[in-house]
């Protein structure tokens, strides 16, 4: 044969093919995502500040370690509401010159996911004390911490500008001094509390998880369990990663709800509120998120999260009811339209 | 139905997935190897057993053929058991003096035996020496690819450490995810690939009979690869790359420096094929070529900002880093083993046809396979399924290239216990048959639900970049190196690289692909994000052992280098007073001459 002794030939042939392929199972299906796909009506292009962030996020490689995609399988549903779709990438472009396009999708996932970590984790301190000492908050991480993203300043020298992180007194050396977030770090955060999955446009089914998970058996009182298992899970979803599994907190950071009045209050308005509405009274400690609003808690969640946090640990308050809290509710609702 | 509730369904599902039950069984060749390697050897002694009892026979048969002999006469006997009992006095020639050195002629004469505790292995024969300044780029392209392997593992290393010991340091520069695109590109594009292009420049012109078509393009293209690496290295740790992609995370200035260096050389092997001697262009120049024209391909589609918004850029990513790895890598190496291979046995490879039908299939199912990389993403359901198709598909070219490897190893084992190069190319085809066979196992949607972002990958592109891409490398390295420079490597520094690359990779790989596989299972019962941590925390500490045993063998592999290229000859007076009465010599020359 002819190829077996004609380099042009041989090597012509294996271009085209090669080529051929490439067109077909790369360059048209690429192409064509890119055209027909275009951001959903919901979504919010970043702000300035929030693509700074995101470029911090790249510089740093942090998606060697996160991802950025809620798959189809059941598996990851607990990272997302719905799985993601071609339509959530699409508003994302060549980053600039310099630099490709990042969707940061990712493939390793020794750390959470964060498609939508804006929605997860909402407050700014969590962020900025996370960063600055990931094993601060979360006592198993293996994150890398990221001190270069902040600035240690004399306790005198800081204006009211300074964002000051609150951190367990044992992470700072010198006591004069303060950890100080730098405009990258704010940025960064910044970035992370934009991530958040965009309701799909009305009438546009979600695509399913797939894979689905057997439900677990639970013996046979199955009835009796089911609320307070609940209440432990919302637990470590929704408040676990500030106020800690122990319910202890972080000193100098989140406010322990082991043994707290608040928690334990004959009167759970002022609970309600918190968890609902957020709190911000108290300097000594980072700033309470709307964890409530934001998940859009239904009024069983609530209660069996309450309860949880009220007969936990040490903790041995009479558990509250539906009716009881769906009045505060109300109320409170009333409230704030008013204000 | 009591029975059927006890068993959880993740465990049915689990050990009834075809995924993994191949990589169990991949897992289990090496043992099953053992087993049979005893089993030939039992066999081998109840055969001598059995010859025993044939031998006694046949004495028996032998006495009564000489009793039934009475015809010969008594003289005649006498002859002829004088002649069988003839024996040399071992003097015939020496006389019966006793030896004198009147002369001076021999020095340090000993009688002790020395017993080597290691079995010595056959030296390479004498060559005709090759083109000093080929020889010379070839040393330079191994010697910086050893350099970016040595920096490159070291890096690895402090990561596989950073695992346990999360603090380590605080330095920006140093942090995680900077260091590990430093860790992949340098391994990936400094170590195999300059080693491959260095050996190709070795393999190229000798399969043509002919010489490198232009040395000078060579060093070109080393400078602009070398110079790509230096700048590369320094803007990822200072915080700048192309986006997150991995293994494309140099941004474009410095990968056009690399892939004009990829251009040069591609130019030069081409033109050396041009003008080669024989009339068949041989099939590792198809395998080598066509891999530096892949290569260049894609880089540049890659690179290309035309398709890459939104999923664009996943479905190039997908397509850059599968095949950066299937049709330059694999392919190169590939076409190296065909060379090295036949030449290490001596003798032709065993089929050639077979390497042609493996050359097209691999181009084909290769190409389609990128996707596999982001199964149950939001990329279309087509392409993923093409992508699991494309994986199946990979058998073909890799059932061919093992049968034909292993079918040239055939006959000549006896050759790889008494050669240092070859038990690495032993090992690098057996991980290349295991390897690519786990790849299409964790390609299955079943098994990508279990493995899939779990370490259980990080095991995976270790089996495959090392046990396949680098092990042969390191043959090819001992392979040609002591026939460019005359000098061979320290025997038991050679051992010493190979057991702890070996049995380092099996302490990497192993525990990563026990902690991934119970990283997905946790994660399949929706257990808490942390315990799935937690859990692996012995498995990274077997990881940093066993990366610590393979880093430690790289610095070796890099000291066995230093003593085959090292310049030690000792001048001897005689022969280079000799070279200089001779005209055509001059002094400067014979000093050059002694340096190389």
């Amino acid at each position: 044969m002819d190829i077996f002794s004609n380099h042009k030939r041989l090597f012509l042939l294996v271009i085209l093919l090669f080529g051929t392929l490439t067109v077909f199972v790369a360059i048209f299906p690429a192409l064509n995502n890119q055209y027909s796909y275009e951001p959903l009506p919901d979504s919010i292009p970043l702000t300035e500040i929030e693509q700074r962030g995101k470029m911090v996020y790249i510089g740093n490689g942090c998606v060697a370690c996160h991802t950025q995609q809620v798959r189809n399988v059941e598996i990851d549903k607990v990272w997302g509401s719905r799985p993601n779709v071609a339509a959530d990438y699409a508003g994302i472009e060549r980053t600039n010159f310099w630099v490709n396009t990042a969707t940061l999708m990712g493939t390793e996932r020794t750390g959470p996911d964060l498609t939508n970590i804006g929605k997860r984790q909402p407050s700014e301190d969590w962020h900025l004390t996370h960063l600055y000492q990931p094993r601060a908050v979360v006592e198993n991480s293996v994150m890398a911490p990221y001190p270069w993203l902040f600035e240690l300043k004399d306790s005198i020298k800081i204006t009211e500008k300074d964002k000051i992180v609150n951190l367990p007194a044992r992470y700072i050396k010198d006591k004069s001094k303060k950890v100080v977030a730098t405009e990258d770090a704010i940025a960064l955060v910044a970035y992370l509390k934009s991530l958040q999955q965009v309701k799909l446009p009305d009438g546009t089914p979600s695509p399913e998880f797939l894979y689905k998970r057997e439900q677990k058996k639970h013996g046979a009182n199955e009835s009796g369990g089911s609320s307070a298992l609940d209440g432990a899970e919302l637990y470590t979803n929704y408040c676990a990663s500030c106020h800690q599994t122990d319910g202890k907190g972080v000193s100098g950071a989140f406010p322990p709800l082991d043994g707290s009045a608040i928690v334990q209050g004959i009167d759970p308005t002022s609970m309600v509120n918190i968890i609902m509405y957020g709190y911000n009274a108290r300097e000594e400690y980072g700033e309470m998120p709307a964890i409530g609003q934001i998940n859009d808690l239904s009024l069983e969640e609530l209660v069996a999260l309450m309860n949880h946090e009220r007969t936990s640990w040490s903790n041995d308050a009479p558990e509250v009811s539906l009716e009881e809290i769906n009045k505060i509710l109300e109320e409170l609702k009333k409230q704030n339209e008013n204000q | 139905m009591v029975l059927a509730q006890e068993q959880t369904p993740d465990e049915v599902s689990l050990w009834s997935s075809p995924g993994v039950l191949i990589t169990i069984v991949l897992i289990a060749i090496p043992m099953i190897l053992g087993i049979i390697i005893l089993t030939m050897k039992s066999y081998r002694i109840a055969k001598q057993i059995r010859n025993k009892e044939t031998l006694k026979q046949a004495k028996i048969l032998a006495e009564e053929i000489v009793r039934n002999k009475a015809s010969l006469n008594p003289e005649q006997i006498a002859e002829k058991k004088r002649r069988l009992e003839y024996k040399l006095s071992n003097a015939e020639l020496s006389g019966k003096q006793p030896a004198k050195d009147v002369r001076g002629l021999i020095q340090n004469p000993t009688n002790e035996l020395i017993n080597s505790f290691f079995a010595r292995k056959s030296q390479p024969p004498k060559r005709p020496k090759i083109d000093k300044n080929l020889t010379k780029l070839v040393l330079w392209f191994l010697g910086s690819a050893i350099f970016w392997l040595l920096l490159g593992t070291s890096v690895g290393e402090y990561l596989g450490i950073k695992f346990l010991v999360p603090d380590a340091d605080s330095v920006s520069w140093l942090s995680f995810g900077r260091l590990r695109p430093v860790h992949t590109n340098l391994v990936f594009w400094g170590w195999s690939s300059l080693a491959m292009l260095g050996l190709g420049y070795y393999t190229v012109p000798r399969v043509g009979n002919t010489s490198i078509a232009s040395l000078k393009l060579g060093w070109y293209s080393l400078y602009f690869i070398n110079a790509s690496h230096i700048i590369g290295t320094i803007s990822l740790m200072a915080g700048i790359n192309n986006g997150g992609g991995e293994y494309r995370e140099y941004i474009w200035p410095v990968m056009l420096l690399f892939v004009i260096g990829l251009m040069l050389s591609l130019f030069n092997y081409y033109k050396t094929v041009a003008i080669r001697k024989t009339k068949e262009i041989y099939i590792s120049n198809w395998y080598i070529i066509a891999a530096v024209i892949f290569i260049n391909i894609i880089a540049v589609v890659s690179y290309l900002p035309f398709w890459q918004d939104g999923l664009g850029e996943t479905i190039i990513q997908g397509y850059y880093m599968h095949q950066a790895v299937g049709l330059w890598f694999m392919m190169f190496v590939l076409g190296l083993l065909y060379y090295f291979l036949p030449q290490q046995l001596n003798k032709p490879i065993y089929s050639y046809s077979l390497g042609i039908l493996a050359f097209w299939t691999q181009i084909l199912f290769y190409t389609l396979i990128g996707t596999h990389h982001f199964v149950f993403s939001s990329l279309p359901w087509w392409l993923q399924t093409v992508a699991i198709v494309g994986s199946v598909g990979m058998l073909i070219p890799v059932a061919a290239g093992t049968i034909n490897f292993l079918m040239t190893f055939k006959g000549s084992w006896n050759k790889v216990a008494s050669s240092y190069s070859l038990p690495f190319f032993l090992v690098g085809v057996i991980y290349y048959f295991t390897g690519s066979l786990q790849g299409t196992a964790e390609a299955f949607r079943f098994t990508n639900l279990l493995w899939h972002f779990t370490d259980f990958t990080i095991a995976h592109s270790h089996i495959t970049m090392y046990g396949i891409i680098t092990f042969t490398l390191f043959a090819g390295v001992y392979a040609i190196v002591p026939r460019l420079t005359g000098k061979e490597p320290t025997q038991l520094w050679v051992g010493a690289h190979f057991w702890m690359a070996l049995v380092g990779l099996q302490f990497y790989t192993i525990p990563l692909m026990i902690g991934g596989t119970l990283k997905g299972l946790s994660w399949g019962d929706g257990e808490p994000f942390i315990n799935s941590v937690v859990l692996m925390e012995p498995y990274w500490l077997w990881r940093a052992i066993g990366g610590t045993l393979m880093w430690l063998s790289h610095i070796v592999f890099a000291y066995n280098f230093y003593k085959m290229v090292r310049v030690e000859k000792e001048v001897d007076i005689h022969e280079v007073t000799l070279q200089l009465l001779q005209n055509d010599n001059k002094e400067s020359e014979i000093e050059e001459d002694l340096k190389t």
